[in-house]
């Protein structure tokens, strides 16, 4: 293998990484402070690949500009679906909630086939692409793994440096003490609904600027969610970042040394793996 | 769950297991059960119309595997949401010994033994985590699966293995071989039904709902929780492993998609939920009120395309406003029906 190629496949992985990232750390999100295993996290992110798509070529608005109203939507969507399909059930055994979440998941899924059939869409954008001696990097996954790590600080700062933040916090923690304390748990639990939304479909649309996509792609990237938010631990957002890098590393490295079909067979066996040994994850769970 | 909880509490406990073995016969339901589930099997038969058996063969598939299904979800609490997994590796070794030349009772045989041998080796793994990472930790090992066998020379990789019509030969041809297969799962699922019954209103299932109502309390009086665990996992898994060789025999050819899809995995949690988990005759009425109500919807011109939408709205409401199933609200609504609904 040329030393290039590798190096070419690391970088690559490594960008990738991050946009899976913040797809987990939806997921994680949703996880830590509602205790929910969000299965419409999937449709949530090929809704987010689609309205880029749709903005950009309809109404010929730059991705990463569509990315704010695609966000926005998201934030708006995953509040009426923690109203409609998850306030009632938030306090029922797990099986009600990941039931209600797979009924929202197949709901969009079955809207989304019957308007977009299930056919791959490519988005005709590009930015160039970099070189560096032998390596050579698309423009469109820099800017992506830029404006991942924008996202991720934004949700630090919104966490640890905003008054609401410190409740969704509170709420993650103890939600029963966080509403003795005058918390209003039920609009929190919404609003990290949407928060986690929000991220999906921010992920969606950046991974639909270099990677064609059907309206069933979402639930690829909610397995590889899920084994993120597995390694860096549930409940972490910060641990899912480092789990979307490692699993990016390891999409680029995996197909160097096997043959390409292996790299889920390793992902999967990993997510089994670490669950069993250390369910609370690589970098420590929220509980 | 108050309802469920009651009614472990108003079960009587036998005094013997000699005695209460001939009161499991005895119990009006069963039979009720078993009646309708062999009236409606023998409706092709008797009326010999091909087109109707294959209607009910999938009914029948999904009552065999709810049902086992349930003795795990419903008895036990575990949220197995790869339980497809099971019906994935009993057919693909099934089909690979058929095509080897071995005979069908044996490959149903093996298909069955396979399941509950990786249930058994999983099972004291798993096991141990609860409630969302368990669920997780079957996805995962779903997907293992499903990727590692798409990457398998011997079961043919991604396009998976195909019998050749010489197979069916010794069965009278393909056409009888589809009876044959039909009279095989009609067995298979009435005794699906009989062991869900058994194991509910044995000492073994009482100590899996005592798991279900609260594991540490259930280890505090004296169940051997990993062990009751490991065996609940392990029966609901070998009729799925035993199912998954007869169905993919009559389809002629089993690819990993087929074999391990999540979604039909996660269709049997909805039936036992619609029907009622942790009672025997609701993953029976889920099944077939599934079933009947995909179809209708798949074959309707109007809600052909939205069959996926309204299907995930009626789950919705079912999940929202009627949590225990249609039998459990009907067993806490009347109590007396407790007796003839099990």
């Amino acid at each position: 293998m040329n030393p290039g190629f590798l190096l070419a496949y690391l970088i690559d992985g490594l960008l990738i990484g991050f946009v899976y990232g913040i797809a987990a750390m939806g997921l994680t999100l949703i996880w830590g402070v509602m205790n929910v295993i969000n299965l419409a996290h999937g449709p949530m992110i090929a809704l987010g690949m689609f309205g880029v798509y749709l903005l950009y070529v309809n109404a010929s608005i730059n991705p990463y500009l569509a990315l704010l109203i695609v966000g926005a939507i998201g934030l708006g969507g995953g509040f009426m679906i923690y109203w409609i399909a998850i306030h009632r059930v938030i306090n029922a055994p797990h099986l009600s909630t990941l039931l209600a979440t797979f009924a929202v998941n197949m709901i969009i899924v079955g809207l989304g086939t019957a308007i977009f059939s299930t056919s791959p869409y490519t988005m005709d954008f590009s930015l160039g692409s970099l070189r560096f001696g032998m390596v050579t990097i698309q423009g469109t996954r820099i800017v992506a793994a830029l404006a991942a790590m924008l996202v991720t600080g934004g949700l630090y700062l919104f966490l640890y440096r905003t008054a609401t933040g410190k409740y969704v916090r509170a709420v993650a923690n103890n939600r029963a003490a966080a509403e003795l304390m005058g918390i209003p748990s039920a609009r929190i639990l919404a609003l990290s609904f949407g928060l986690g939304t929000l991220l999906a479909m921010v992920s969606g649309g950046l991974i639909a600027t270099f990677f064609p996509f059907t309206i069933l792609s979402g639930g690829t990237y909610e397995l590889k969610s899920f084994v993120i938010g597995v390694l860096g631990g549930l409940g972490n957002p910060l641990g899912a970042l480092a789990g979307g890098l490692i699993l990016g590393l390891f999409e680029g490295i995996i197909p160097a040394l096997v043959p390409n079909t292996w790299v889920p067979v390793f992902e999967f066996l990993l997510f089994v793996l670490i669950l069993l040994v250390r369910p609370t994850g690589l970098f420590g769970a929220k509980r | 769950m108050k309802d469920q909880q009651q009614s472990s509490v108003a079960l009587p406990l036998p005094a013997g297991r000699a005695a209460h073995a001939l009161g499991v016969w005895r119990n009006p339901g069963l039979w009720l059960v078993l009646a309708v589930v062999g009236l409606a099997g023998a409706y092709p038969i008797i009326t010999n119309q091909a087109a109707i058996r294959e209607a009910i063969f999938t009914i029948l598939l999904s009552i065999a595997l709810a049902s086992s299904l349930n003795i795990l979800l419903g008895y036990t609490g575990y949220v197995s949401f790869g339980h497809v997994v099971f019906f994935g590796l009993g057919g693909y070794l099934g089909m690979y010994l058929l095509s080897s030349g071995v005979s069908l009772p044996v490959a149903v045989l093996a298909g069955g033994m396979i399941a509950g041998l990786l249930a058994f080796l999983l099972g004291s793994a798993i096991l141990r985590l609860r409630g969302a990472y368990f669920a997780l930790a079957t996805i995962g090992i779903n997907e293992a699966m499903r990727t590692f066998i798409s990457n398998f020379g011997p079961f043919g990789g991604p396009t998976g293995i195909s019998l050749n019509f010489a197979v069916y030969k010794p069965y009278g041809g393909a056409a009888q071989a589809l009876w044959l297969t039909y009279y095989s799962l009609l067995i298979l699922t009435l005794v699906a039904i009989v062991l869900s019954f058994q194991i509910k209103h044995s000492k073994f299932g009482l100590g899996l709902r005592a798991i279900r109502e609260d594991e540490d309390a259930a280890e505090v009086m004296g169940v051997v929780t990993p062990r009751a665990k490991t065996w609940a996992y392990v029966l609901s898994a070998i009729i799925p492993g035993m199912a998954g060789v007869l169905f993919f025999f009559k389809n002629g050819n089993i690819e990993p998609l087929d074999a391990f899809r999540l979604h039909f995995s996660i269709e049997l949690l909805v039936m036992v939920m619609l029907g009622g988990q942790g009672t025997v005759l609701g993953p029976v009425l889920g099944a077939a009120g599934y079933q009947q109500l995909r179809g209708f919807l798949l074959t309707n011109p109007t809600f052909k395309d939205y069959q996926l939408v309204l299907a995930g709205a009626l789950l919705l409401l079912i999940v929202l406003f009627i949590p225990a199933g249609a039998i459990g609200w009907l067993r806490s609504r009347f109590p007396r029906l407790r007796r003839v609904l099990p």
